[in-house]
């Protein structure tokens, strides 16, 4: 396939997890010539992330459900590479976007210091670009050893490392379950895995989990993992504090009433020496935000891409799949993604497809209801916890700039405390910040909102890029 | 019973570990770990401190979002070591504030 920079492609695909590997294949068995972008070095994105081949895993399924689906995308996606209808890139870091007569140009950077600059031109764009974790903190959660639930996946999954010896698995969703029976079947202990809802919400809808079988066979085989390590889920409590001066050594557990607010009088000392945390996933929208596309708030209050029956953004040109519409695992992004391909390439997909595609979106609306975070968590703040990891503003600093200096919504708080002006660019704080801003007694902390539905984050750059390559201009302008 | 362990478990045969170097010692890491990986399986969970409070940070999201395990790699600063390689005897040196004190005047 040619990689001159003057190509002209049908098709680029952002992000080679399971919406982007299926979407990329989908579009290429139609005909399609497409290059598939991703931030890392293989295929598989978070889900399927997997030890780098000089590991020499022999087994890298027993880190995985569903194992299978991704060889059978990836040999499909071998083939249409040998016969040069699609060809994966990885290393490439997506910043922006850009609109064209033609379509659409793609502005990437790779290599170390992101030093080269790579556009690449397309008539049409699929975005699939996931997601990253919802954050929400507390006393001590800068501690080293405190890390995210995803995080400590991701690690396992590709380095085959663990970050303690007793792992505390603490937050909100279905990750938590998968995280913790992946650490103990790696040899962790995990001493509790500390849940915030109480899975109730899942019985009150049976016939929405009775239509997904095999998201029950998924969590009945983490339960049975668990089960196995005699890891009991504390339902309806919270990590309120982490220990320790350099690194953590303990947690104090509290139970939570249903709007999250922790009970005094119930809090519980465990020792560990790692926590991992995290209160589910926030779809990752910023390249699809920055060119207008119309969003809409989910059942968890996550603000995902809103999306015709083809996986069509309100963008000409653009379409997103899996985690960008709205999070919903693996199965969902895989459906999602050849629904677009379908659509894109004109080609009426199978019916089956969409009421599979329309079950797994179902649950998945019911898993975000379920896990949505609940006002009361601010409760377990204290006036100098860390709420912006990277410019270390303290909580007393946000409510000061709420409280003392009038600010009303998230934006202004940033510019008062600097509070998501970091290197994350608020990816950390921005649901905590956003809830803060709303402060006491206003209409959003009375919806019962325990986070706060601002709006779609913008951000200009997807991801960081050195001043000096914007100074060079287009790479082959 | 042996214990449990993740390279156990994936039946992983990596080759012999080859070293990098973290703040002028010697630790081991496997073909394809990522600096911070190499770190986390020498018990290292630390490799920065803040710019403002001087608090130590390592690896928090694992993914390249959070920035929080940067360190200076090679003399290059700020460096996300979640998605560098770790290639033999690459030095890593605990990171203060931004890093860029060099350029202080």
């Amino acid at each position: 396939m040619p990689t001159s920079p003057y190509e002209f492609l049908d098709l680029v695909v952002i992000g080679a997890g399971p919406g982007g590997l299926a979407g990329a294949v989908t579009a290429a068995d139609l005909g399609k010539r497409c290059v598939l972008l991703d931030g890392g070095h293989s295929t598989g994105g978070q889900y399927y992330r997997h030890p780098a081949p000089g590991l020499g895993a022999a087994r890298p399924d027993r880190l995985h459900h569903g194992w299978s689906v991704y060889t059978g995308l990836a040999e499909r996606l071998a083939e249409h590479e040998r016969a040069g209808r699609v060809e994966f890139r990885g290393g490439h870091h997506v910043w922006a976007l850009e609109r064209t007569d033609e379509g659409f140009t793609v502005h990437a950077t790779r290599g170390p210091d992101a030093g080269d600059r790579v556009a690449v031109r397309a008539r049409a764009v699929l975005l699939a670009t996931g997601a990253y974790e919802r954050q929400l903190p507390f006393p001590g959660w800068t501690l080293p050893g405190v890390v995210t639930a995803g995080g400590a996946q991701a690690m396992l999954k590709s380095g085959l490392v663990l970050p303690g010896q007793r792992i505390v698995v603490a937050g909100s969703g279905p990750l938590l379950l998968a995280a913790a029976s992946s650490l103990v079947t790696a040899g962790a202990r995990v001493p509790a895995v500390v849940e915030a809802t109480g899975y109730l919400a899942y019985a009150r809808r049976p016939h929405v989990v009775a239509a997904v079988p095999a998201k029950l066979v998924e969590g009945a085989g983490h339960g049975t993992a668990l089960l196995r390590h005699r890891v009991r889920p504390r339902l309806r409590s919270a990590v309120v504090e982490a220990h320790g001066t350099d690194r953590v050594t303990g947690v104090t557990v509290a139970r939570l009433d249903a709007d999250w607010r922790p009970k005094p009088g119930t809090e519980r000392r465990i020792d560990c020496d790692a926590i991992a945390v995290g209160h589910g996933l926030l779809p990752q929208i910023d390249l699809a935000t920055e060119l207008g596309a119309d969003t809409l708030a989910g059942p968890d209050g996550a603000v995902a891409l809103a999306v015709d029956a083809g996986m069509r953004t309100s963008v000409p040109g653009l379409w997103s799949a899996g985690e960008t519409n709205g999070v919903g695992g693996a199965d969902l992004a895989i459906a999602e993604g050849e629904l677009a391909a379908h659509d894109l390439a004109g080609a009426e997909p199978k019916r089956s497809l969409r009421r599979r595609r329309a079950r797994l979106r179902a649950f998945a609306d019911l898993m975000a209801a379920a896990h949505r975070p609940g006002p009361g968590w601010t409760g377990w703040l204290r006036p100098d916890t860390d709420v912006c990891r990277c410019e270390e503003v303290p909580v007393a600093k946000v409510r000061e700039a709420v409280e003392e200096l009038g600010a009303g919504d998230p934006r202004t708080v940033k510019l008062l405390t600097r509070a998501g002006m970091g290197w994350c660019q608020g990816r950390m704080c921005g649901p905590a910040v956003a809830c803060l801003s709303a402060g006491s007694g206003s209409a959003a902390s009375e919806s019962g909102a325990g986070v706060g539905a601002a709006g779609p984050d913008r951000r200009p750059f997807g991801c960081p890029v050195p001043l000096s390559q914007l100074a060079a201009g287009e790479p082959d302008a | 019973m042996r214990r449990r362990t993740p390279a156990g478990l994936v039946g992983a045969e990596p080759g012999p570990a080859h070293h990098i170097v973290f703040d002028g010692r010697a630790v081991p890491a496997l073909s394809g770990q990522s600096i911070a990986a190499a770190l986390w399986a020498d018990g290292v969970l630390a490799w920065r401190t803040t710019r403002f409070g001087g608090r130590p940070r390592g690896v928090f999201c694992g993914i390249g979002a959070c920035f929080d395990c940067l360190a200076t790699v090679d003399g290059r600063a700020n460096q996300r070591t979640c998605l560098v390689p770790a290639e033999p005897g690459t030095v890593v040196t605990t990171q203060e504030g931004h890093g860029r004190a060099d350029l202080a005047v």
